[in-house]
């Protein structure tokens, strides 16, 4: 297998998953307007093209040619990195994420995931770590946030970036120690592996083998953390109009706004397809026909998965009100990380007294 | 071929971060140059092979400890350091002063060829590897490490706690 087919390989996938995930973010803002408005009994998008469909378009246009000012009392190079660190680390995190087995086009056999090599036998593997690449990049993601409110010189701006990073770093720890579970009963970090483990295997030989049977208690602590730590209704304060102007993305207008737009969204899109990898299987479910749609139906049934996890994500916002503060920090601290690490307890032990 | 190239690479980041920490007046800059000296040696670890280490550094050091750092930089409004007329002098004969005692520590170094090569993947990093020492030779002190971290977090909150 030679260098060179690897970088072409690689390269072209690179740029069908940027494609994909930002035509993605940008629908996922227009089914998000869809669905809040139909659950406030009101259209939503309805003008620009077919059902508002060329709304995201409008938008994207809106957003190129807007006047674009920088105010004069920011710290300018902080000012210009935020939101470039914050998309960026958004859009990395999704390299690591396996959407399908292995693909064969014109003799030449590759996993459907960035990171992915195919051995001499035809094994598909991913990096030993991915899981936790995925967690530091979460982590990196922080900085975007708070350099942005820090940057931007204003008190609106510095309360809600530091309420952003305070909950982020928070709700980071509930996050990785429900996803400790999962591992102790996987054994691996690679999350290819788990997914194929979950192929694999079925518990009482009824249900599929997904962790999720096991792990509920952590799958409902991973979602609560990941709610609060992509900023989204109920947790996020850190953006609340009514009470921080518009917290940490106060300063920023056109291309930078919507670079922190596209990093809230593509989180979110980071965050489902973890959770569609870790608790729900990835991309199993049946397969049929000739090869090409054989290697083409597990992406299909990804989708379904990521598609849930978005709409539940807009489901929420559209129905609960936000917490307070300190009723976030405390859910945090003192519910959702002794919950985690109770979890940890009972599947060490489990997992101990059995083997 | 590559491998000299990327650690020259990889080491430059980390030295010239490393020097930008001390030459900066602002604290959040230093701060975020000692994020790029974490991020660099994050990415000398890979390069050893060993990759636990690495999304470890990057995760707790990068990713939280210097979150703190920035989060107390920020709440406590740290202005910028002023350039006195003491500081002009500690400078002018400091940094001679340092460059030779680099110089003489290298000259050291080399003369009694006290360096060695380090293959890549000669000690293996995966996280087993990194697990089973942990829980099995080292348990003891794994377990103290977790009650004198306990010890500095009791001790925290006792000095930050308001008086009653």
């Amino acid at each position: 297998m030679s260098i060179t087919a690897f970088i072409i390989a690689a390269v072209i996938k690179i740029v069908i998953t940027i494609v994909v995930l930002l035509t993605a973010v940008a629908y996922s803002v227009w089914l998000e307007r869809k669905v809040v408005g139909r659950m406030q009994n009101r259209w939503g998008p309805t003008r620009v093209g077919p059902f508002g469909l060329l709304q995201p378009l409008a938008d994207g246009i809106k957003f190129i040619l807007k006047e674009d000012l920088t105010p004069p009392h920011v710290s300018r190079g902080l000012y210009i990195l935020a939101p470039m660190l914050a998309v960026s680390m958004a859009l990395t995190s999704i390299a690591i994420i396996p959407i399908g087995p292995n693909i064969t086009i014109g003799g030449y056999t590759t996993p459907i995931q960035i990171t992915g090599v195919t051995n001499a036998q035809g094994q598909s593997t991913d990096i030993g770590i991915g899981l936790l690449i995925i967690l530091g990049i979460t982590s990196i993601g922080v900085y975007g946030i708070a350099l942005a409110g820090w940057s931007s010189n204003n008190k609106y701006s510095l309360l809600g970036a530091l309420r952003a990073s305070a909950q982020m770093v928070s709700y980071e720890l509930a996050l990785g120690l429900s996803l400790v579970g999962v591992l102790i009963l996987a054994g691996t970090f690679s999350l290819r592996e788990i997914v194929q483990q979950q192929q694999t295997q079925s518990w009482f030989g009824i249900l599929p083998g997904w962790y999720i049977f096991p792990q509920f208690i952590a799958f409902f602590i991973y979602l609560m953390a990941a709610f609060a730590e992509t900023n989204r209704i109920p947790f996020d304060l850190p953006e609340a109009e009514t009470e921080l102007v518009a917290g940490y993305h106060t300063e920023y207008s056109a291309m930078k706004f919507a670079m922190f737009f596209m990093a809230e969204y593509a989180n979110m899109v980071t965050v489902g397809c973890l959770a569609s990898v870790l608790f729900l299987g990835g991309w199993s479910g049946p397969v049929f026909g000739p090869p090409i749609v054989q290697s083409l139906l597990p992406v299909l049934w990804f989708g379904l998965r990521l598609f849930f996890f978005i709409f539940l994500y807009i489901w929420i916002r559209g129905t609960l009100p936000r917490f307070r503060y300190d009723q976030l920090m405390a859910f945090g601290w003192k519910f959702l990380l002794p919950l985690a690490i109770a979890n940890i307890v009972i599947t060490g032990l489990v997992v101990a007294l059995r083997a | 071929m590559l491998h000299p190239i990327l650690f020259f690479l990889f080491a430059a980041l980390c030295v010239g971060g490393a020097i930008n920490l001390l030459v900066q007046k602002h604290p959040i800059n230093s701060a975020l140059s000692l994020i790029v000296v974490m991020a660099s040696l994050a990415l000398i670890y890979l390069l050893l092979g060993a990759e636990f280490v690495a999304a470890v550094q990057v995760i707790v050091y990068a990713g939280a400890i210097m979150v703190l750092f920035v989060f107390v930089i920020m709440l406590l409004n740290a202005g910028a350091e002023e350039r006195t007329a003491g500081s002009r002098i500690a400078a002018v004969l400091g940094i001679p002063a340092l460059a030779v005692a680099i110089g003489l520590g290298l000259y050291v170094t080399l003369q009694h060829g006290i360096t060695g090569d380090v293959a890549l993947g000669s000690t293996p990093g995966y996280p087993h590897a990194v697990a089973r020492p942990l829980f099995r030779e080292f348990l003891l002190p794994f377990e103290v490490t977790s009650v004198l971290i306990l010890i500095a977090i009791m001790g925290a909150v006792v000095l930050a706690k308001r008086s009653e």
